[in-house]
């Protein structure tokens, strides 16, 4: 029984992060109909930058509250830069050819955002620094739930929470939805289109950035390569919830963490990534649209 | 004065490139040594870097935005010379006479390190031939394709190791096996659109190769299979400089059949279907074109010519593991269609010599070769989406002069 916990929670974990990085790729999907293949990266990036200012600011002695906010701080900002800056070269351009086009794009994006990396960092696997002190009162549960698994699923709890309050009340907000529904009719009732779409992907990479750092501290190391399996886990999130909608990816996230949990914890470990891709699979054979997904009708 | 603002806006450009690249550019931290290292050169390097890039390309852009607007308003369409070639048969002929003379005295032109990278530039050139049926004609976008190369290179090394079968025998089974496979991943993948289609052929890959590495009782593990022998002729006992030699002529033929069977296939009732597949499929549904057989077979036939190049893989390398099978193989192949243009078959022969001979003659420049990748299938998109030589549909003209006359 204890052992079943244990892979519960670790699955929340997993999940939890899945989920995050896979609200990215449904609020893009949801706007302007693409996946960004290169969402992966941008979590990668997002890691990079919070190993590399958390162990700079470290070496220069700041205390370690102060580490965590700037280099989480850090990570936010340079991933949501990067983001923006994606959209605007790769995609914008592109906004009215056929699929195929941004799609290429996207995974020319991946390709050079990894050897980017690669060239100005290094291939090797560096130690992620410990930014989470094992907390006192988590000590009786430690073996099943750690302190890091907790503050996993808090702050994930609080991004989704602050993403639902931003897209239920604010005014880009709705103007994003409004997007979402029908882009043709948002510009015709003066909404700035580019911009919700370069928000869209601002407030994406925001999310990824924060699942970067979590998953790299829960893991303890990173390299350039970490972007490209959690991108394709956490788009199957996506699409196993029903891409483009957002407490989909977030259910998705979920189920795709539990069953990955269960079956190395039960099955056998070789296959973790087999598991995962054989539940895309089977999902999209008996329902295309996902869980939550709401399946569209197409039109000549 | 507009010189002036543009040149504004392109130092604006390189500020927020400095910016941008900061963190992962210019700090380099060493967590062992405790040391921080500050590399400004490259924050020079990038400023100077994207504000020369950004003046050329504003300018590339608003050239051919114009170029495109007096196209549209003369209405005509520009050829560029290689589609003038092709079109022409008076043209044509004489050229593909003089390359295939020039293929043929290849080997004795050049050394045996030459005649490899030739090869293995061939093989490309086949293979992308097959992924252009199933992403160029079809519309389906495929990225796990060099899943079906796998299970060709696979099924030569284990049943040659465990039945002791030839290269000859094996090259239709392995055709076959990577067919069925082909079908085996069709199935699924029936009903979904294009997106969902692009990231479940992903996934089977990465199946396939997960298995390989994993399943060590049936293909050996991350190892892999070591000794196949190389492809036999009559029994004759070939030096290795022969065998590489026979190989290259192999891979000739091979070529010469994949164009033939390929453009046949185009212009068949098949390849009508395909094509009326990728522009609308309801529309094509419509037209009374069954949907289940039209993408089986483009998923099937593309396999094939995977599965077939596969068998050569092996026989070429003689060792194989499955770190030659990643998602990264099936985005060479993708970047050599698109490269190339998609639905072109001249168009996907160039885009494989261009990539994979190029980084093979820049060897400097190898750290910088997948960078360049990505970055050429960037701007590609960006910048010319029809690729090198857009595909020339045929187009039929009604002529009221000749109909009378008939």
């Amino acid at each position: 029984m204890e052992y079943f916990i244990e892979l519960f929670f670790s699955g929340l974990t997993r999940g939890s992060i899945y989920a995050l990085i896979a609200l990215g790729y449904t609020m893009v999907y949801g706007i302007i109909g693409l996946i960004n293949f290169a969402h992966g990266d941008i979590y990668m990036i997002g890691a990079f930058t919070a190993f590399i200012i958390a162990t700079a600011l470290s070496i220069f002695g700041f205390p370690l509250l102060s580490i965590v906010i700037l280099a989480a701080l850090a990570a936010v900002i340079w991933s949501s830069a990067y983001g923006y800056t994606i959209e605007k070269l790769a995609y914008k351009p592109l906004r009215h050819a056929p699929r195929l086009s941004p799609l290429i794009s996207a995974i020319g994006m991946s390709i050079f955002l990894q050897n980017y990396v690669l060239l100005a960092q290094t291939s090797d696997f560096l130690a992620f620094p410990e930014l989470i002190p094992d907390l006192e009162f988590m000590e009786p549960v430690a073996h099943v739930v750690g302190t890091t698994d907790l503050v996993i699923l808090v702050t994930t709890a609080m991004a989704m929470l602050g993403l639902t309050l931003i897209i239920k009340f604010t005014r880009i907000g709705k103007a994003m939805r409004a997007t979402a529904q029908d882009r043709t009719m948002a510009m015709l009732v003066g909404i700035n289109v580019d911009r919700v779409i370069s928000m869209t992907f601002i407030i994406g990479s925001a999310l990824a950035a924060i699942g970067g750092i979590l998953i790299a501290s829960h893991i303890g190391q990173i390299n350039f390569y970490i972007g490209f399996i959690a991108g394709i886990k956490a788009f199957t999130a996506a699409v196993l919830g029903g891409i483009g909608s957002i407490p989909g990816a977030v259910l998705g996230g979920f189920v795709l963490g539990l069953t990955e949990s269960f079956a190395t914890g039960y099955v056998s470990s070789d296959y973790e990534d087999v598991f995962a891709f054989a539940l895309l699979v089977t999902i999209l054979i008996f329902k295309p649209s996902g869980l939550l997904g709401r399946s569209d009708i197409q039109k000549v | 004065m507009n010189s002036f603002k543009e040149t504004k806006r392109s130092a604006l450009v390189s500020l927020w490139f400095m910016f941008l690249t900061f963190p992962v550019m210019v700090m380099k931290v060493d967590a062992i040594e405790k040391t921080v290292t500050w590399r400004w050169e490259n924050m020079a390097f990038i400023g100077i870097g994207s504000f020369i890039l950004s003046l050329f390309g504003r300018a590339f852009f608003e050239r051919q935005k114009s170029r495109r607007q007096r196209q549209i308003e003369q209405n005509i369409e520009k050829r560029n010379l290689i589609q003038i070639i092709i079109s022409h048969n008076k043209y044509l002929y004489p050229l593909a006479i003089a390359f295939f003379l020039f293929a043929l005295l290849f080997p004795h032109l050049f050394s045996t390190y030459q005649i490899n990278v030739m090869t293995t530039a061939l093989m490309y050139v086949v293979l992308g031939l097959g992924l252009n049926i199933v992403v160029g004609v079809a519309g389906l976008l495929d990225l796990g394709f060099v899943a079906f190369y796998a299970v060709g290179a696979y099924s030569y090394a284990l049943l040659n190791l465990h039945f002791g079968l030839g290269f000859w025998a094996v090259l239709p089974i392995g055709a076959i096996l990577a067919a069925m496979f082909g079908v085996l991943l069709g199935f699924p993948v029936l009903r979904l659109r294009g997106d969902y289609l692009a990231i479940v052929t992903l996934a089977f890959g990465e199946i396939i190769r997960l298995v390989l590495e994993n399943w060590n009782e049936f293909s050996q593990g991350p190892s892999g299979v070591s000794n196949i022998p190389r492809p036999g002729l009559f029994g004759i006992d070939l030096t290795l400089d022969q065998a590489i030699t026979y190989l290259y002529y192999l891979m000739i033929i091979m070529v010469l059949v994949t164009i033939f069977v390929v453009n046949r296939l185009q212009n068949s009732r098949l390849g009508r279907a395909w094509v009326a597949l990728r522009e609308d499929e309801i529309a094509c549904q419509a037209m009374g074109i069954d949907k289940t057989k039209t993408k089986l077979t483009a998923f099937a036939l593309g396999a094939t010519w995977a599965g077939m190049v596969g068998v050569i893989f092996a026989a070429k390398t003689t060792f194989i593991n499955p770190a030659s099978f990643t998602f990264l193989e099936s985005a060479i192949i993708l970047a050599i269609v698109v490269l190339g243009g998609m639905g072109s078959i001249v168009g996907v022969i160039i885009g494989a010599f261009i990539l994979i001979l190029l980084p093979e003659y820049l060897r400097a420049l190898s750290d910088y070769r997948m960078l360049a990748f990505g970055a050429i299938m960037v701007s590609m998109m960006v910048f010319r989406p029809q690729g090198i030589i857009s595909n020339v549909r045929r187009r039929y003209h009604y002529d009221p002069e000749k109909e009378r006359s008939e």
